[in-house]
């Protein structure tokens, strides 16, 4: 059973991989100018440069071939250099992608730790003070623009009060050899004298980046959890055992809680991919060096390698973590399996 | 009982003094300096964009000699004496011994600084059989474009520290084009060490210098980081690290101005001065400089290769309006193309005047009643003698609607910019030239010579044989009165033909924590960060 419902995941996940590289091809030709340069990142120089390039690329080939070559590339690492730089894509992507993940990690973790207890809270005290509390406050994070809360807190936290620096993941004086990409453990692995001003610094630049993008998932969590809660609450195992006299507390602890988080935790495997989308607005605003800025700065540059690049690494990030997500889930809830069919 | 309070009091005493020192060691510990782009190159050379230059120039290499900006004296650097011929056509530089080359990861110098070094930076320039020559497609568009590759006949070494340039015909502006930013001395050694393992090609982007910095990262779009050279044959460096943030966006620069994020800024633009000159930890030094924002039509192409079309923009355009919301009164509005406090300057009765209905008669004489579609191409970047090339441009986009001209704008990153402006992919441009010496040939000849089209640095596209042959007349001769009347007849050449339109001459601004001093900012050529330290 399990392993059929593995295998339909695989199929849909390849299915998309399939549709995602075709899209990606195709953006070759759909972008303006010489296909042959969108795909390698190489101006169409000389004679002998271009004819190159051509057998490389089954250029004269039919669409298939030239999409079967571009395939093989692709599982190579292959992915072409940037116009803007004239660097490899791939490795550029390779040394980027740590920083948003390492931003996104951190947002997930916060919106975990505040909006889980905070749903909870809000559920046991349904239509008192704290759950009016804690909804309004939920909803107002939940409408206000990711730019608009970025720029807010910059505006009052880095240029009002100085307490936080707006850009960058650490003072540019402290110099961390990236080892795994994670500003943190970078940190504590490099031998460096002034380990513990580093850190604190790098903290202090992770803080304003990671409120602001553990906003949305936070608020989507409350919410969640809170619904959940209530909606265990009603069932009629519960009312058995507050029949048998168990107060609120051991209710929520022993019996409610177990159940009701199900549901929550396939949500923060969601959430990780509209973390992803969000990232790059924050990115953006925070200067921070991760794929997402650089896919903007990409766009901006009409560097087609690039963005042909950024999109496919990202698309596929948010593949591999909503399937991930889907299959955690279903490790916990076993009745879940019994849908035939995968969503993504 | 007294000794005893004696001995702590001294105790604590020394304690004071040693952690003062130690604040004011941990302070020089670096500098961030907010850049507003990317380095093009590590290698001066092969450049003559002024961010660029602005990064490396001055902190990691040393001229040979260089221009005093208030005597406008020749200083000497790495040559200690140079020797014009009697007949002009030959100049004998001395050097200095015991100037060590940069120690670094890739490199390790096994002999000082001598002759050999300097013959190989130059002779890279128009040997072919030079090595290096044809390294990075043989393209140094500020020799080219002022003809140094071709002045030079060749150089010879005369002995381990000393060496002789012969020309073919004397030139009185060798020795300050010599003094230029661009003319770094480089490692021989190193070049041939890469060579021999066919790096080559990694010559210009991993640079090796006598300067006071040394060259440790660069990673695009974030930071270059440089360090203290202990070495310094001229002085002792205060500080340990140099680090430029890249920070294109003009606002970001200065929000982290004002959140400390850096300790200098570049080019802080006039609308946010004021910002910055309420502040007391902030100084802001306001510099006159010898430079020229203009918009230059791409006369090769038409319309604008008639001078009616040139003419009709150029009176279509308001530049008053400009000067109020571009400069903020933080500029002259340019009567020539030289600047009033160059020695050449003179003041052009005939600059056009904003008269829409002239440009509008100029438009139908030249055939085109019904207006025409063009683009102008605005820089992305704020630069001295132009802040705000966006605003600039859009403003001029109103103003050539009232005579039926549309106009696009186009915006590039700054590097790829220039690059395509250099292809001559343009209409028309927004661009400025800020002088790297005080000669007026500086002007002319990197921006409009045919040489200087040829290199991709004239983004008129124009090309004059009179023009030319005036620039050629005014540096054969070292009369300086002779001089100044080719030069007034060169800009009224200029403006006459009107290949491009000079519009405003910038002040330079930079920005800078209070606690900082040292920085280096002369009427031309780039900033020096060599003796900067922290208070």
């Amino acid at each position: 059973m399990i392993l059929d419902y593995i295998l339909r995941r695989l199929g849909l996940f390849l299915f998309m991989i399939l549709m995602l590289s075709i899209f990606t091809f195709s953006l070759s030709y759909l972008f303006p100018g010489d296909p042959l340069s969108n795909l390698s990142g190489i101006p169409s120089g000389n004679f002998s440069q271009h004819s190159e390039l051509e057998d490389k690329y089954l250029y004269n080939s039919n669409y298939i071939m030239q999409y079967l070559a571009f395939l093989g590339r692709i599982f190579q690492g292959d992915w072409g250099v940037s116009f803007a730089s004239g660097d490899n894509v791939f490795q550029h992507i390779l040394d980027l992608i740590p920083a948003t993940l390492e931003l996104c990690v951190y947002a997930l973790i916060v919106s975990v730790i505040v909006g889980v207890p905070a749903g909870i809270l809000a559920s046991a005290y349904t239509s008192r003070w704290p759950d009016k509390l804690i909804s309004s406050t939920t909803m107002i994070g939940y409408s206000i623009p990711v730019f608009w809360l970025a720029l807010l807190l910059i505006m009052v936290f880095s240029l009002k009060l100085g307490w936080f620096p707006m850009s960058g993941r650490m003072g540019l004086l402290f110099e961390i050899p990236p080892n795994t990409g994670f500003i943190l453990i970078d940190i504590m692995l490099a031998g460096f004298p002034y380990k513990g001003e580093a850190f604190t610094d790098a903290l202090h630049h992770l803080t304003l980046p990671t409120i602001v993008l553990a906003m949305f998932p936070t608020t989507v969590l409350v919410r969640f959890t809170r619904d959940s809660m209530l909606k265990v609450m009603d069932q009629s195992f519960i009312k058995t055992a507050r029949a048998k006299g168990l107060n609120r507390r051991q209710l929520i602890m022993h019996h409610a809680l177990r159940n009701a988080l199900l549901p929550v935790i396939k949500q923060i495997g969601l959430q990780f991919s509209t973390l992803i989308t969000l990232a790059m607005i924050t990115e953006v605003i925070f200067s921070w060096p991760g794929i997402g800025r650089w896919l903007i700065d990409s766009i901006y540059q009409r560097d087609y390698p690039a963005i042909q690049g950024g999109l496919m690494a990202v698309s596929l990030f948010v593949i591999i973590a909503t399937i991930v997500a889907e299959l955690t889930y279903t490790l916990f809830d076993p009745i879940s399996r019994n849908q035939a069919h995968g969503k993504v | 009982m007294h000794k005893i309070l004696l001995v702590l009091l001294a105790s604590t005493l020394t304690g004071c003094f040693e952690s003062k020192e130690e604040i004011i060691e941990e302070k020089n510990q670096g500098l961030v300096y907010c850049a507003e782009a990317n380095p093009v190159s590590f290698n001066p050379q092969v450049t003559t964009t002024g961010s660029t230059i602005d990064i490396i120039a001055n902190q990691l290499f040393d001229r040979l000699i260089s221009i005093d900006p208030l005597t406008a004296d020749f200083k000497s650097e790495l040559a200690t004496d140079w020797k014009i011929s009697n007949d002009g056509k030959s100049v004998t530089f001395t050097l200095r011994k015991g100037v060590n080359f940069h120690s670094t990861s890739y490199f390790t110098p096994t002999r000082d600084f001598n002759a050999d070094d300097v013959i190989f930076t130059f002779s890279r320039l128009f040997d072919v059989y030079n090595p290096y020559h044809f390294v990075g497609d043989a393209n140094y568009p500020y020799f080219q474009s002022v003809g140094i590759d071709q002045l030079i006949r060749k150089i010879v070494r005369v002995s381990d520290y000393q060496v002789r340039f012969e020309l073919f015909h004397p030139e009185s502006s060798f020795l300050t084009n010599m003094a230029t930013d661009f003319a770094v001395v480089l490692s021989q050694e190193y070049a041939m060490q890469l060579k021999a393992r066919d790096q080559a090609n990694l010559f210009d982007q991993y640079p090796i210098g006598t300067g006071p910095y040394i060259y440790k990262e660069y990673r695009r779009d974030h930071l270059v980081r440089f360090y203290r050279n202990p070495l310094y044959w001229k002085h002792d460096v205060a500080l340990e690290q140099l680090v430029y943030d890249i920070t294109p966006n003009g606002t970001t620069r200065i929000a982290k101005m004002l959140t400390k994020e850096c300790d200098v800024t570049a080019h802080p633009s006039s609308a946010q001065l004021s910002i910055l000159t309420q502040r007391d930890d902030i100084n802001v030094e306001k510099e006159t400089n010898l430079n020229i924002g203009y918009w230059a039509f791409n006369t090769e192409r038409a319309p604008f290769d008639d001078i009616k079309v040139r003419k009709a923009l150029a009176h279509a355009i308001d530049i008053e309006k400009i000067m109020q919301a571009v400069y903020y009164g933080n500029g002259i509005r340019a009567q020539s193309i030289l600047p009033p406090t160059s020695w050449g300057f003179e003041p052009q009765a005939k600059m056009p005047m904003f008269d829409p209905e002239l440009a509008k008669k100029l438009l139908i004489e030249a055939g085109l009643p019904n207006g025409f579609d063009m683009t102008i191409w605005a820089m992305p970047v704020s630069r001295i003698y132009n802040p705000n090339a966006r605003k600039m441009a859009e403003l001029m986009q109103s103003d050539l609607r009232k005579i039926g001209v549309n106009v696009s704008i186009v915006e590039y990153e700054w590097n790829t910019f220039i690059q395509r402006i250099g292809e001559h992919r343009h209409d028309s441009v927004l661009l400025g030239w800020a002088a790297d010496t005080p000669d007026p040939d500086n002007f002319f000849s990197p921006l409009l010579s045919c040489t200087a089209t040829f290199s991709g640095k004239n983004p008129a596209n124009w090309c004059n044989p009179q023009f030319d042959l005036l620039l050629t007349q005014a540096l054969d001769t070292t009369d300086l009165s002779l001089r100044k009347q080719y030069y007034e007849q060169v800009q009224a050449l200029i403006i006459d033909q009107l290949p491009l339109l000079p519009i405003a001459h910038g002040m330079r601004f930079q920005a800078n924590s209070a606690d900082v001093e040292g920085i280096t900012l002369g009427p031309f050529g780039a900033i020096s960060l060599a003796n900067a330290r922290k208070k």
